[in-house]
């Protein structure tokens, strides 16, 4: 009995005292809540993905994130660079989207402030279409999007 | 030998993180050559620690092309740090590489 009224009073205070970090926003470096969730991933339908991410927001459209290195002709769906640099404060979450894939989520990054919001990476597209690029700064949602050609395409089939 | 070669820069105050690691990701949906679908087999977290503190991480899926390449930029950083770089994949194989900034 006693020890279990022990685990009880733990599990009590440890809760609280996350309430209150998350409350403060101490947590809220996005790096906590980085966990790799299967639903978003294995998600075919865009729509649905981005409801999933963020419900009930109004997406900004923004011409501060910028693609720097995502070419307006891909000739190897399998390997499209891209480059994403926001000239936004305080970004803390990197969201690409191809809206044509099987699977359109590609990658999520959550960006500390120790680190600058630019990040390259080389993805895969199935056929030709929209790049999303969705950033998270202070609590608001931004996007951009460019259109890439894809002559070959790299997610099999 | 390690899945993961890091490079560093430094200019201007920040330190380039240039990263490229060695692995099929395969997304589940291409097939070989008897027509058999190849079990999907991708890195699913990737993190970036500076002197063992988690500066940045990054969820993905099969949809990165094959043999990942990630350019990051840590603001600040000395000659000396350690950068470290973790992945884990979904097989459950993780693989850790660290570089001193030079």
């Amino acid at each position: 009995m006693l020890k279990s009224r022990r685990n009880f009073i733990k599990k009590v205070l440890s809760y609280a005292s996350y309430g209150w970090l998350t409350s403060t926003g101490f947590l809220y470096s996005g790096l906590a809540k980085a966990q790799w969730t299967k639903e978003f991933f294995a998600a075919s339908n865009y729509q649905d993905i981005l409801n999933q991410l963020f419900p009930d927001v109004t997406y900004i459209k923004s011409k501060k994130i910028k693609f720097s290195r995502l070419p307006r002709k891909a000739e190897n769906g399998a390997i499209v660079p891209i480059k994403i640099t926001c000239d936004l404060e305080n970004v803390h979450k990197i969201i690409i989207l191809v809206r044509k894939n099987p699977h359109p989520l590609i990658a999520e990054f959550f960006l500390s402030s120790a680190v600058a919001s630019e990040v390259t990476a080389r993805i895969k597209m199935a056929k030709s279409g929209d790049v999303t690029v969705i950033a998270e700064a202070e609590g608001k949602i931004y996007y951009n999007k460019q259109h890439v050609k894809v002559t070959v395409g790299g997610c099999g089939g | 030998m390690s899945s993961i070669k890091i490079r560093t820069k430094r200019r201007n105050g920040q330190t380039q993180i240039r990263t490229l690691i060695t692995h099929p990701m395969e997304n589940g949906r291409n097939k070989d050559k008897k027509k058999q679908l190849i079990p999907a087999h991708y890195i699913q977290q990737l993190w970036v620690e500076h002197n063992q503190v988690k500066v940045m991480s990054c969820n993905m899926a099969g949809s990165i092309s094959k043999n990942p390449f990630f350019v990051f930029q840590l603001i600040g950083g000395n000659v000396g740090d350690k950068i470290t770089i973790t992945w884990e994949d979904n097989l459950g194989n993780t693989d850790t590489n660290d570089r001193i900034i030079d």
